[in-house]
């Protein structure tokens, strides 16, 4: 069988690879319209950062094994009747399964003075490789930046060009950042994180024009206000990628609908990732493009044809130094009695925000340190039951944990407990030891071999001693 | 160096009066790798004093299982004459019987079935000259290629990932006395405290030098409670918590350049394959938050003395060798391996779960940790052993194989066990009792009558530690000499014994002795020039020196503390990164068995229990198996402390009081694996296996629990 994947982001290389594992005897070509290696799109902020250079950001690739992986090449045209594909170059190329995995493209809204179709040299958006490159060859020498958008990407790109110095302002035309996935309140605290680590927010700020000059570029705020920078990233969301798919007469929405097998309106064609729409929802996400790359997998290969894809629940995560935000679910789900847990500590940069159903999670939001994040996204992710004591998914599991036995004072410890895990040597036993005509630490070891393990017990058994000569002493001496 | 008082048999009081001499001994304790040095004294009242020594390793340290070891030598248990199943059941009988017997059926059995219709099982318990002559038995005197041993299931994996990565395989390629040392110390998967009490000693040492222990774990367990970070992750996923700790180590740019170019190979794969283990990701399968991926990603870069161990939580794993991988290449990255003080090792956990695995014991070696399928190999072994290398077997299948294929029509009729007790160790362990049963003739040597030995056909009573000489290989790598203090009692043979006595009825007789000196001096030709090369070990030279580390080539050499320092044992010398991906476990949970179970050791017990159960401290210390839970998960079962409960798998059920404690995921049971019967965790566990070490997924498998 003859499988062409046009798209050579997370999602088209994760099904390469996907298909490579299994060892098929399918043959397989992957068209990429970018002129690179498969990277790791999560990692772009932090080439934009300096951290890692571009070859860091570099994923396994799927070359060999019978897959003819070909970068840089542009899909023009696709016959459906024919099941054939037109190349840029004008060279045709036949498939038995065709996979759309197209991606998105950065939206550019249209602001007064700027050319969406051909950005001027100090506007950039942020979505490849190629996009870094340009805010890069920008960057280098700049000392402030304007970041329109403060969703996700937006804050990604805010952060990497803040990690390299610059003095970055986020513009964001809604009175609180991220709002798709925090409440005013986790807004208010990440403003405030922000703030800390060289970033400016100005919500409820509506762009309306561009001027880029030679030096500097102007952002026009509605109301009058100008904001100039060195620099200007537009962070605006993205949009599906479905032309060619429209154009071949697929059913096309926001994205190229497909069903639960990731399949469009033509059997012979699938559609994956940020250019496909499954049950209503386009996703915008590395980890469902994943698991719909491992449907069309699973179902091409045949090592499960009844495959089905079903919608992961979404877990918004951005963690850089200084920040450490997750959110996930619906905070406020409508009509259900929910029960809800908070905790902030605004000036500490801390916020969470938990509401449970039926002792599930349907939301949460944490900012800052927040020791259970792992297991609140967990137990999200599963639908797994809340703990009974609701403290421990805000203020981690160290609860009741297990005291180490040099904490408690020789007097108020129970004759039962345990000093030497090791040999075995109770409380009660160093007691009778001592009662029995032990007078020192080393007699105690010699009769019970406490301490002569691990030896972590120790100061224990030094501490117990020292309290039984002190009671006999005090005893004698009344 | 000064030495001390090793060794040789003393008289304490001068031999003035011989009737009220004491006489002591010099060895190391029967159990785990750490082989504590202890002191055996035999007092004139007839009793056996135990007193634990000044060495090295233990550094005067030892638990209650080396305390009490001694009290199993005359224990009431302790079987002390043949015993032969006639009629259904065990009879005492002659030894002349019992052998003859055996010899019969194997003859019978090779006639009719072949060479390969009888197995030998080892252990990693025994010492290099048994372990060494029950390969070479298996080889010689048998003629078949089936045998292996329970160290499949302890070390293989770590065993396979180090051979692939270094070219070597040695627990720990550096003296223990550089863990005290390490400014950061990573345990993944290791249980120290419980395991190997007298070890975490080094751990203290470590913490007072100001050091920092990080300790991966799904329990928080005694040695997890004294790490400055504990990270917690969902069974089976200690593959994906590596490559994101490396994922970090290259996006803040903590990677040792240098030393990748200098000295390894096949970094831009790895490097490539953890670029999709961003932390975020890995947070999500682990649970582990980032800001802990992050910190402990930073202490193992710190740049001073960094030390990644794993143990058996990481390498039991049907992925147990790619999980090692993932850590060594972790090592690697950061310029570990060869760089003093620092490097990868894991810990070895029987007794000689070392030298077990260098003499041939394996299915696929030869002595000295040589391939069985190397044709130099096979020459060379062939000519110690004065046969024809054409003659030698080739590749046998592996412990947990050889075990499902017993009594099948392919498969063994006959298996003779030495030094191990697979109906309660081996995963899938009913089935696998069912196999042992199906047998027409099981034979088993042993000390007392465990739970593979009540289902013999032949039992014969064995010599313990104390009544044998020989040498044992720690988790260092160094070999340590044993000393016998008595002579076993009436009636009681050593394997060697037997092992000749087995070859001489079969008519190799003449290739095997009985004494342990003379089987070591021919390990050391048989190794010489292998990678585990034994060929200037003397049991002189132990004793003088406190051991001696492989390789030792000549006796005019001093052996090898520190592997790697200035190549790897590779054919370029240099170390290999190798890509791993994580992959889900064999047996994820789901609806209808919605728990993981992690299964493990307490400190009172060791391996399958039949020693350290009969033994009455330590029965009084751990009695019974457990099921441990989180009081969240005990509350939705209904279940409270010490209730009984059953937990099912697909293949089994055990039974055991409920123990509830919050140190352990809410989505995690653990249940130790030391009994047998209606408690016999292995019941439950899975025979996924290592695609390459063959190692079975003993840590995890999903499982419902239910009020009993």
């Amino acid at each position: 069988m003859k499988v062409v994947i046009v798209g050579y982001g997370m999602a088209g290389s994760r099904l390469a690879a996907e298909l490579r594992d299994r060892g098929t005897d399918m043959k397989i070509t992957v068209l990429g319209a970018e002129q690179h290696r498969a990277y790791n799109r999560i990692m772009l902020s932090s080439v934009l950062a300096g951290k890692v250079g571009e070859r860091d950001v570099e994923i396994t690739e799927a070359a060999g094994h019978g897959i003819d992986l070909r970068p840089g090449v542009t899909v023009t045209a696709v016959d459906r009747a024919a099941r054939q594909l037109t190349t840029a170059d004008g060279e045709q190329i036949e498939y038995d399964h065709l996979v759309l995995a197209t991606g998105s493209r950065a939206l550019v809204p249209p602001l007064a003075g700027l050319d969406t179709t051909n950005l001027p040299d100090r506007v950039a958006v942020f979505r490849t490789l190629d996009d870094c490159r340009r805010i890069l060859a920008t960057a280098d020498g700049a000392r402030t930046a304007l970041v329109l958008g403060g969703g996700l990407l937006g804050l990604e790109a805010a952060r990497g060009l803040a990690a390299r110095g610059l003095d970055v302002q986020v513009v964001h035309a809604v009175g609180h950042l991220m709002e798709r996935q925090l409440d005013p309140g986790a807004s208010a605290v990440l403003v405030r994180t922000l703030a800390g680590i060289g970033i400016t927010a100005h919500l409820d700020a509506m762009a309306s024009s561009v001027t880029a000059g030679p030096d500097s570029v102007t952002l026009g705020l509605a109301g009058g206000r100008e904001l100039t920078a060195d620099l200007l990233v537009v962070a605006c969301g993205v949009r599906p990628e479905t032309e060619m798919a429209r154009t071949a007469g697929l059913t096309v929405e926001r994205g190229i609908v497909v069903d639960d097998r990731m399949r469009t309106s033509d059997p012979a064609i699938s559609a994956i990732g940020d250019c496909a729409q499954h049950d209503g929802v386009v996703s915008g996400l590395v980890a469902p493009a994943w698991e719909q790359a491992r449907i069309v997998a699973r179902v091409l290969a045949g090592d499960d044809p009844t495959a089905r894809y079903r919608p992961l629940p979404v877990v918004t995560r951005l963690k850089a130094a200084g920040i450490d935000l997750a959110a996930m679910g619906n905070p406020a789900p409508e009509g259900a009695v929910a029960e809800e847990l908070s905790f902030a500590d605004p000036v500490r940069g801390t916020y969470a925000k938990l509401t449970i159903v039926d002792e599930r999670l349907t939301g949460a939001i944490m900012l800052g340190d927040n020791p259970a994040i792992g297991t609140v996204i967990q137990l999200f992710d599963r639908g797994a039951p809340v703990p009974v004591d609701r403290r421990a998914l805000l203020l981690g599991r160290a609860i009741g944990g297990g005291a180490a036995v040099t904490a408690e004072s020789p007097a108020l410890m129970p004759d039962a407990v345990t000093v030497c895990q090791c040999n075995t040597v109770t409380k009660g036993t160093l007691v009778r030891c001592w009662r029995s005509g032990a007078r020192s630490v080393d007699d105690v070891v010699a009769a019970t071999r406490a301490t002569t393990g691990c030896g972590t017990c120790r100061d224990a058994v030094e501490g117990i001693v020292e309290w039984l000569s002190t009671v006999d002493s005090t005893e004698v001496a009344a | 160096m000064a030495k001390p008082l090793l060794g040789t048999l003393r008289d304490m009081t001068g031999g003035a009066e011989a009737v009220t001499a004491t006489r002591e001994v010099a060895t190391h304790c029967p159990y785990c790798a750490l082989q504590c040095g202890m002191t055996l004294r035999a007092t004139p009242e007839g009793k056996t004093e135990v007193l634990a020594r000044q060495f090295p390793t233990n550094r005067g340290g030892m638990c209650q299982k080396g305390w009490t070891s001694a009290e199993l030598l005359d224990h009431p248990d302790r079987l002390l004459t043949p015993l032969v199943r006639e009629d259904g059941a065990l009879r005492p009988a002659t030894w002349e019987e019992a052998l003859d017997k055996i010899a019969g059926a194997i003859g019978r059995i090779q006639d009719e079935h072949g060479r390969d219709a009888v197995a030998v099982f080892g252990g990693g318990g025994l010492t290099n000259e048994k372990a060494y002559a029950l390969g070479k038995f298996a080889r010689v005197g048998l003629r078949t290629k089936n045998i292996d041993y329970n160290g499949r299931f302890c070390m293989s994996s770590a065993a396979a990932a180090g051979m692939k990565a270094f070219g070597v395989d040695r627990g720990l390629p550096f003296p223990l006395s550089d863990i005290g040392e390490a400014d950061t110390l990573l345990l993944v998967g290791a249980n120290v405290a419980e395991t190997m009490p007298p070890f975490a000693r080094y751990l203290t040492e470590q913490k007072q030098r100001g050091g920092t222990l990080i300790v991966i774990d799904p329990r928080l367990t005694t040695t997890a409670r004294q790490a400055t970070l504990h990270l917690q992750p969902t069974p089976g996923t200690d593959l994906a918590l590596a490559n994101a700790l490396l994922h970090i180590v290259l996006s803040e740019g903590w990677i040792d350049k240098d030393y990748i170019a200098a000295r390894t190979t096949g970094f831009a794969d790895v490097r490539r394959t953890v670029a999709s283990y961003w932390p975020a990701r890995v947070e999500r399968m682990t649970g582990v938050p980032v800001a802990d991926l992050e910190a402990a990603a930073r202490a193992l870069a710190s740049g001073g003395k960094t030390i990644i161990l794993t143990a058996r939580g990481a390498e039991q794993h049907a992925k147990g060798v790619d999980t090692v991988t993932a850590y060594i290449n972790l090592a690697l990255a950061l310029g570990l391996p060869g760089r003093p003080g620092s490097g990868y090792g894991c810990l070895t956990g029987q007794g000689n779960g070392q030298g077990g695995r260098e003499h041939g014991q394996k299915a696929d070696q030869l002595p000295g940790y040589r391939k069985i399928d190397d044709p130099a190999a096979r020459a060379h072994v062939a000519a110690v052993w004065g046969v024809d290398p054409d003659e030698l077997p080739g590749p046998g299948v592996s412990a947990y194989e050889l075990l499902d294929s017993l009594g099948t029509p392919g498969g063994p009729k006959a298996m003779l066990v030495f030094g191990s007790n697979p109906v309660v160790s081996a995963p899938r362990a009913a089935h696998i009792e069912e196999r042992i049963r199906s047998l027409d003739l099981l034979v088993v040597s042993d000390f007392v009558l465990s739970e593979t030995a009540a289902l013999a056909d032949v039992v014969l009573p064995t010599a313990q530690w104390a009544e044998e000489d020989g040498t044992m290989t720690n988790l260092e790598g160094r070999v340590l000499r044993r000393h016998a203090l008595r002579e076993p009692p009436p009636g009681v043979r050593t394997d060697l014994a037997v092992i000749a006595e087995l070859a001489s009825r079969l008519g190799t007789g003449d290739r095997f002795t009985t004494e342990p000196r003379a089987v070591f001096e021919e390990l050391r030709r048989a190794s010489a020039g292998g990678t585990a090369d034994y060929a200037g070990v003397t049991w002189e030279r132990v004793d003088a020196e406190d051991g001696v580390f492989w390789p030792c080539p000549s006796v005019d050499q001093p052996g090898t503390p520190r592997l790697f320092v200035d190549t790897f044992a590779t054919p370029d010398g240099r170390a290999r990164f190798l890509p791993v991906e994580h992959r889900p476990a064999a047996e994820e949970v789901d609806a209808e068995y919605p728990l993981y179970l992690t299964t493990g050791r307490v400190l009172a017990q060791y391996q399958s229990g039949a020693q350290t159960r009969r033994i009455g401290p330590l029965r009084k210390a751990a009695p019974n198996a457990f099921v441990e839970m989180h009081p969240d998960l005990a509350a939705r079962l209904g279940v409270e402390h010490g209730d009984e409960v059953v937990v099912t798998s697909r293949r089994g059920q055990m039974r055991a009081p409920a123990r509830l404690t919050e140190t352990i995921r809410p989505d995690t049971v653990f249940a130790p694996f030391h009994w047998g019967g209606a408690a016999r965790a292995n019941s439950l566990t899975s025979d996924a296996l290592d695609p390459t070490s063959r190692m079975p997924e003993f840590k995890v498998c999903a499982v419902k629990v239910e009020l009993a």
